[in-house]
């Protein structure tokens, strides 16, 4: 086998040769990009990151009053508790209809339903986020209103279920992949030793695919925690600590994308804004580093 | 198979020229609108309140002049100015004026000095639901509403029985902290040396804040006095309880006695020349005033 790759690479023709490299140049391109924007982003806000900022203060204090007159405070404490709990709300609604949608998906339907139903899911996906947030904007409002009795319905639950709305799509299609590709080998033995179709699912299909379905979660998580408009629009956008679903929260993402538009190059909140970027960039850096050592633990057992 | 790998590497290089040729052009146009033969593009930019004002003239004068069109855009005062200092917009719209610094910024980067025109008044009208019964309040109650450590947070501190907000609770609908409008209306408020509180709803546009007032019968907000709808009633404000309530009304701010109205304002950069000048001299005439009044707003005085 190896002999044989070595000698159809030696007699690769021209136009291959230059496919290969500029293949390899796209990978290699995935990379750059990454560190591009992490230098750029870095190098907007290290001037005041490493000169002036209180970063005991930036990370504790729920006081963020970047255009204060006389008492500029930068403090991001809320906002980073918001980005949490919308998030983690929101995983908390979109898991189980995820994964359960996947099961039901890849284990139930006829291959004909089946076909209906990934149209329709990958139809959520195309959504943008900006109609969400119009829909939590206006709809969900006045529905949280009546329902909860609240005093406003622009809060944590009414950003969750957008969110979970739109991480849907994502956990189902690829926790649906991953439970298909578990070997039939794998049902058959199964129903073949008497297990019931729960069984089967429970104990066989689950933790063979439990690699895939973790990745199917966590990429879902990440679409939340990186989405903006439809948090900025549905969530009230009010830096507040949360103090249960029915409070208003700001996030991290939603922050940027409001106060980056209006405010002077250079100035100390637009590089405040870069150093929240650089708060997200490790974040998601964090959660990536740990989905991937989980996985690796998992692999080795 | 060698086909298919030629096919695919002609589609790599059509789409890699397509983005080349997409790399930034708006910088190329610091000398004035853009000349396309004899027509001419001028390009205005900024300020969300006057959206839809410089959205009106656009259309109007497009239509009676054939020499030149207005491109609009909203996004914000500071994405105006910001256009501005870039050298890629005619006409900066801005809710507020323009600061020392971005003006320093715009002359060093383009060479040319902003120069101001104020195009219009704009009554900053503050907004309760349909159903909230209250007609009037006083700036010094606003400012408890909204100010740091604010005193007023339920309705009934104002003495009102707000049947249709069971909670009692004031929600205090704002802007985010670098709107035009924000700063404005905090310094009509509370001056400089006072904050507003935090947890309000900061929301990111005029159209937005009306919109979740006219679904919210617990919120208070501000925005443009052109942005009511049926929904939401503006409340009428005195300077303090000693004073005469002035409704937001046309009359009103010409005559100077509604207390938060503010002057729009529009930045060329330099002498305006050409057809940004004609454009301006319209906006500034008696039918480009007009249109200003139609929308809301309210016309600069003519002398």
């Amino acid at each position: 086998m190896n002999i044989l790759r070595k000698k159809s690479r030696a007699k690769l023709p021209f136009s291959e040769t230059v496919i290969e490299l500029f293949i390899r140049l796209c990978g290699f391109s995935c990379i750059i990009f990454v560190f591009g924007i992490f230098f750029f982003v870095f190098r907007e806000g290290a001037g005041f990151l490493f000169n002036g900022l209180d970063i005991g203060q930036f990370l504790t204090s729920p006081e963020w009053y970047p255009t204060s007159l006389n008492n500029k405070r930068y403090g991001t404490f809320a906002l980073i508790l918001g980005t949490f709990s919308v998030t983690a709300l929101a995983m908390c609604m979109a898991v189980p209809f995820g994964l359960g949608a996947a099961i039901f998906v890849s284990e139930f339907c006829s291959p004909k339903l089946r076909e209906t139903f990934k149209i329709v899911i990958e139809l959520l996906a195309a959504i943008p986020s900006v109609v969400w947030g119009f829909i939590g904007l206006t709809l969900m409002n006045q529905l949280i209103i009546r329902v909860f009795n609240a005093p406003i319905g622009l809060t944590m639950l009414n950003g969750s279920i957008m969110l979970a709305l739109m991480s849907v799509p994502i956990i189902v299609s690829i926790a649906e992949d991953a439970l298909k590709a578990v070997p039939d080998s794998y049902r058959e033995a199964a129903e073949a030793l008497g297990a019931t179709r729960w069984q089967v699912i429970y104990r066989v299909l689950l933790p063979a695919a439990k690699n895939g379905l973790l990745a199917a979660v966590l990429l879902g998580a990440a679409r939340s925690i990186g989405e903006t408009m439809a948090v900025l629009m549905a969530t009230g956008h009010s830096v507040n600590i949360p103090s249960g679903p029915l409070s208003w929260i700001r996030t991290l993402t939603a922050t940027i994308a409001a106060e980056l538009g209006e405010v002077a190059r250079g100035d100390e909140h637009y590089q405040v804004l870069f150093i929240i970027g650089i708060l997200l960039f490790t974040i998601t850096f964090v959660v990536n580093l740990i989905a991937d050592l989980v996985i690796k633990g998992i692999r080795q057992e | 198979m060698q086909k298919i790998a030629i096919i695919f590497f002609l589609a790599v290089l059509v789409c890699g020229s397509v983005i080349i040729g997409c790399s930034p052009t708006g910088s190329n146009n610091n000398n004035g609108a853009t000349k396309n033969g004899a027509h001419v593009t001028i390009k205005n930019k900024g300020s969300d309140t006057m959206v839809n004002l410089a959205q009106a003239w656009a259309e109007t004068y497009t239509g009676i002049t054939s020499t030149a069109s207005v491109e609009v855009s909203g996004g914000g005062s500071g994405i105006g100015v910001a256009a501005l200092i870039n050298g890629t917009v005619d006409i900066a719209n801005c809710s507020r004026q323009i600061k020392p610094k971005e003006l320093e910024q715009a002359t060093q980067n383009t060479g040319k000095a902003p120069q101001e025109f104020i195009v219009g008044y704009d009554a900053l009208a503050v907004y309760v639901h349909h159903d909230t019964p209250i007609d009037k309040i006083t700036i010094p109650q606003l400012a408890e509403i909204y100010g740091e450590d604010g005193t007023i947070t339920r309705w009934s501190h104002l003495g009102i029985q707000n049947s249709a907000c069971p909670s009692d609770r004031i929600m205090r609908i704002s802007r985010q902290s670098n709107s035009g409008t924000y700063f404005y209306f905090r310094e009509a408020l509370l001056g400089k040396n006072r904050d507003f509180e935090l947890g309000s709803l900061d929301l990111h546009g005029s159209k937005d804040v009306v919109e979740v007032i006219g679904g919210t019968p617990c919120a208070i907000g501000y925005s443009g006095m052109g942005y009511a709808t049926p929904h939401v009633k503006m409340l009428a404000i005195a300077t303090d309880e000693n004073t005469a309530y002035y409704a937001p009304t046309l009359e009103n701010v010409l005559a100077k006695s509604y207390p938060i109205a503010r002057p729009l304002y529009m930045y060329s950069l330099g002498e305006p020349m050409g057809e940004v000048k004609a454009y301006l001299d319209w906006i500034l005439s008696t039918e480009g005033q007009q249109i200003v009044q139609q929308l809301g707003f309210v016309p600069v005085e003519n002398n």
